[in-house]
């Protein structure tokens, strides 16, 4: 569409009124030369188009038209077999909102979300503002704390829920000998805790993606507005709050979208941490999708969670987008 | 809703077209199209053995056996969690290969989709195999797969700390109770068992809730409750750690070697694991059972072998051959023997068990031992999910047993 109107309309009406005015005017090329490499140029427009949109549709689109259509079926082990699935309509949709399981995930779903972006964020952001500073050592120290980023989730699932035992775990341990605990705390086995103690782990996890991308976005800021503002008497807390703060926020809204969608979908922590126990405790839409597709075997309803959460994440996506037309604007 | 599949009917061609792509691509790999009076030189395996030392001994067991047929084995293990993915997969590709391992809980979901034959079509013989492995096996009365070797859980004890604690093995619940609570001390619980939010934790469970006549089919009764009720008395009391609600039946073993439980419910691949610490004296009963004269019913684990409909008749007869003699009285020896597993032939039971007394009372078990999907195949995994579901809940105190397994059976 938008290659074909180039030219506003009423600029292309004059223009072929004058030609015509004008007889054929020899003064322009002949049109059938200009018409065809008119044509060849487009050609190559839509040609340089094609890579991304073959790329778009295999692992963009195909994924998601087929999870939708999938929602829609009744889609078991024998489908792969007979290549049968029946159409169901909205039968998945209706199981599984209506499960009473559902608001247990939801919830825990949005708490989960809000404790770890909150949590990741401040953290982070207090880091980053630390490592602003210039002291011996700062590089290698700001190195070391990307190491959570580095490890594969399995690997520190496996080692959090060692260290998180209630027995003989190292948190424990260290809490017994200091005194503050007599006995162990149930960190993963107790309905009330186990919650809190998954958010603090993906919170570990989150750090260094937050410190990250929001050290660069301090970086950014020239360092002429705090001279200035340290000549008008803004330092500390104020220049914080009138210099880093509004320079900050297009990063700190790429930071919170990109957490909010990325903790949305957490998975693989959860289930090596707690499996989604105790009691469903821990249970995400995103962990109870995966039972029901992969250890039930229900496919059809597996996919129309998972459409759920694709929703949420979508309103999150466009919420962003319209946050950073609205600054553009200003 | 009828008209939604016509309007979409470019999108499906498009998606049609990009489907196609992949399927094209992973037939080229198919060998199914060999014509069938062609004599079978090789087949195909797979199965999920994929660690030492079963991989060699699963490995040489399929050699041995391709010798004896004249074959040569193409055998491929994958992880144990990928299995199932990996046969799906093969099945819309049509690229099974001509044996497959399954395991046994798995078997009628597979069978289900039509991807398996019925072993009776190539005359393998299916006498003498115990009751429950047969069940295992069979899927809308024809048996598909068979299991050479099995097993089941029973309860280890460490035979020092009773010894010093003057507790003898028990036999029924209030023994249990009794002995786990006086075997509790300081860092160590009395019993150790696993009741994770997984299968596992349902299979650990299965003993007690089938020895008091509970039913899978219905678990808001009264012989389950009843069970589910031990369960929590042992996790509330402290006799075993609540820790349970998170361990694997691995972390149990370990809890169970470091010395930190005096009791556990384990099955016997834990036996060579256990065997690596010669300081510790262990011995293995069945799992108690309410009231003195109840049979302790054992849930059967273990994994079948089967032949997929590959289209080729010749293939398909070969690798029944082969599952056949996975199957003989002398592979089914040697296989149990190497592995710490047990024959699923009862008429071979005697001779094993007197081979091989640490296996005596898993041997013993197998005779009575039930398939997790005798009474409801495919709808196992779903009931399964429901009964961890309402162990957790009472477990964690989040309501009585009662009203725990009547909230998971209405879900």
């Amino acid at each position: 569409m938008t290659l074909a109107t180039d030219i506003p309309q009423s600029e292309g009406h004059a223009a072929g009124k004058a030609a015509r005015a004008n007889g054929t005017g020899a003064e322009q090329p002949p049109p059938k030369r200009r018409r065809s490499r008119q044509r060849r140029e487009r050609l190559f427009q839509w040609l340089f188009l094609v890579p991304a949109v073959v790329y778009m549709t295999l692992f963009f689109g195909y994924p998601v038209v087929k999870n939708v259509v999938m929602s829609f079926q009744e889609y078991t082990t024998s489908t792969f077999f007979t290549g049968e699935a029946p159409w169901v309509g909205f039968t998945n949709y209706v199981t599984v909102l209506s499960s009473s399981l559902f608001s247990t995930s939801l919830v825990n779903t949005v708490l989960f979300t809000l404790g770890s972006i909150i949590g990741q964020f401040v953290i982070g952001l207090a880091l980053a503002i630390f490592f602003q500073r210039k002291f011996p050592l700062n590089g290698i120290l700001r190195s070391l704390l990307l190491l959570p980023w580095l490890l594969p989730l399995i690997v520190s699932s496996a080692v959090w829920r060692w260290i998180l035992d209630k027995d003989s775990g190292a948190l424990n341990r260290f809490l017994g000998d200091l005194g503050i605990i007599e006995t162990g705390v149930p960190w993963l086995t107790s309905t009330s805790l186990a919650l809190i103690a998954v958010v603090g782990v993906n919170i570990w996890i989150g750090i260094p993606f937050n410190l990250t991308i929001l050290y660069g976005g301090l970086q950014e800021i020239p360092d002429e507005l705090y001279e200035a503002g340290s000549l008008d008497g803004a330092t500390g807390w104020k220049s914080f709050r009138h210099i880093t703060w509004p320079m900050l926020r297009p990063v700190v809204s790429v930071v919170l979208v990109l957490g909010v969608v990325y903790t949305l979908k957490v998975l693989d922590i959860i289930l090596g941490l707690t499996n989604g126990g105790p009691a469903n405790s821990t249970q995400t839409i995103a962990t109870q999708s995966y039972n029901l597709s992969f250890h039930e075997f229900k496919f059809g309803e597996g996919a129309a969670l998972g459409n759920v959460l694709v929703i949420i994440s979508l309103v999150f996506a466009v919420l962003y987008l319209r946050a950073s037309r609205r600054a553009v604007d200003e | 809703m009828k008209s939604a599949p016509k309007t979409s009917r470019p999108l499906a061609l498009a998606v049609a077209a990009l489907v196609g792509l992949p399927l094209a691509l992973s037939g080229c790999g198919s060998s199914t199209a060999a014509s069938s009076s062609e004599a079978v030189t090789e087949l195909s395996v797979m199965d999920y053995y994929n660690n030492e030392p079963d991989k060699s001994f699963i490995g040489d067991a399929l050699s041995k056996c391709g010798t004896q047929l004249g074959v040569t084995v193409k055998r491929e293990t994958v992880p144990g969690k990928s299995l199932i993915s990996k046969v799906l997969q093969q099945s819309s590709s049509k690229t099974l290969p001509d044996v497959l391992m399954l395991d046994n809980p798995d078997l009628q979901q597979i069978a289900a989709t039509g991807a398996l034959a019925p072993l009776a079509d190539f005359k393998v013989s299916t006498e003498n195999f115990a009751e429950g492995v047969l069940s295992a096996g069979t899927y809308k009365d024809k048996v598909y797969g068979l299991a050479p070797t099995v097993n089941t859980i029973a309860l280890f004890y460490n035979k020092d700390i009773l010894a010093a604690a003057g507790v003898t093995p028990p036999t029924t619940w209030e023994e249990l109770k009794a002995a786990s609570a006086k075997l509790t001390a300081g860092d160590q619980y009395g019993l150790a068992f696993n009741a994770n939010p997984t299968y596992e934790g349902t299979w650990q469970f299965l003993p007690v809730m089938w020895s008091n006549g509970g039913d899978e089919k219905k678990i808001d009764t009264k012989e389950t409750e009843q069970a589910l009720q031990l369960w929590t008395d042992l996790v509330k009391s402290g006799s075993v750690s609540s820790s349970a609600l998170n361990w694997t039946q691995a972390d149990v073993k370990d809890q169970f070697l470091a010395g930190k439980a005096a009791m556990m419910v384990n099955g016997p691949w834990q036996i060579p694991a256990l065997d690596k610490q010669p300081t510790l004296q262990y011995g293995v009963v069945k799992i108690p059972v309410r009231e003195a004269g109840q049979t302790s019913v054992a849930p059967l684990g273990g994994e079948v072998w089967t032949v997929p409909q590959t289209g080729n008749k010749a293939r398909q007869a070969k690798a029944a051959e082969m599952v056949a003699c996975l199957n003989s009285d002398e592979n089914q020896l040697a296989m149990a023997t190497a592995r710490n597993t047990i024959p699923s032939k009862t008429t071979l039971s005697d001779k094993f068990a007197s081979d091989n007394p640490k296996l005596a009372t898993f041997t013993e078990l197998i005779k009575t031992a039930r398939a997790r999907t005798g009474q409801l195949g495919e709808e196992w995994p779903a009931q399964a999910t429901k009964i961890y579901t309402a162990i957790q809940t009472s477990l964690t105190g989040n309501a009585s047993p009662a009203d725990a397994l009547k909230q998971a059976q209405g879900q």
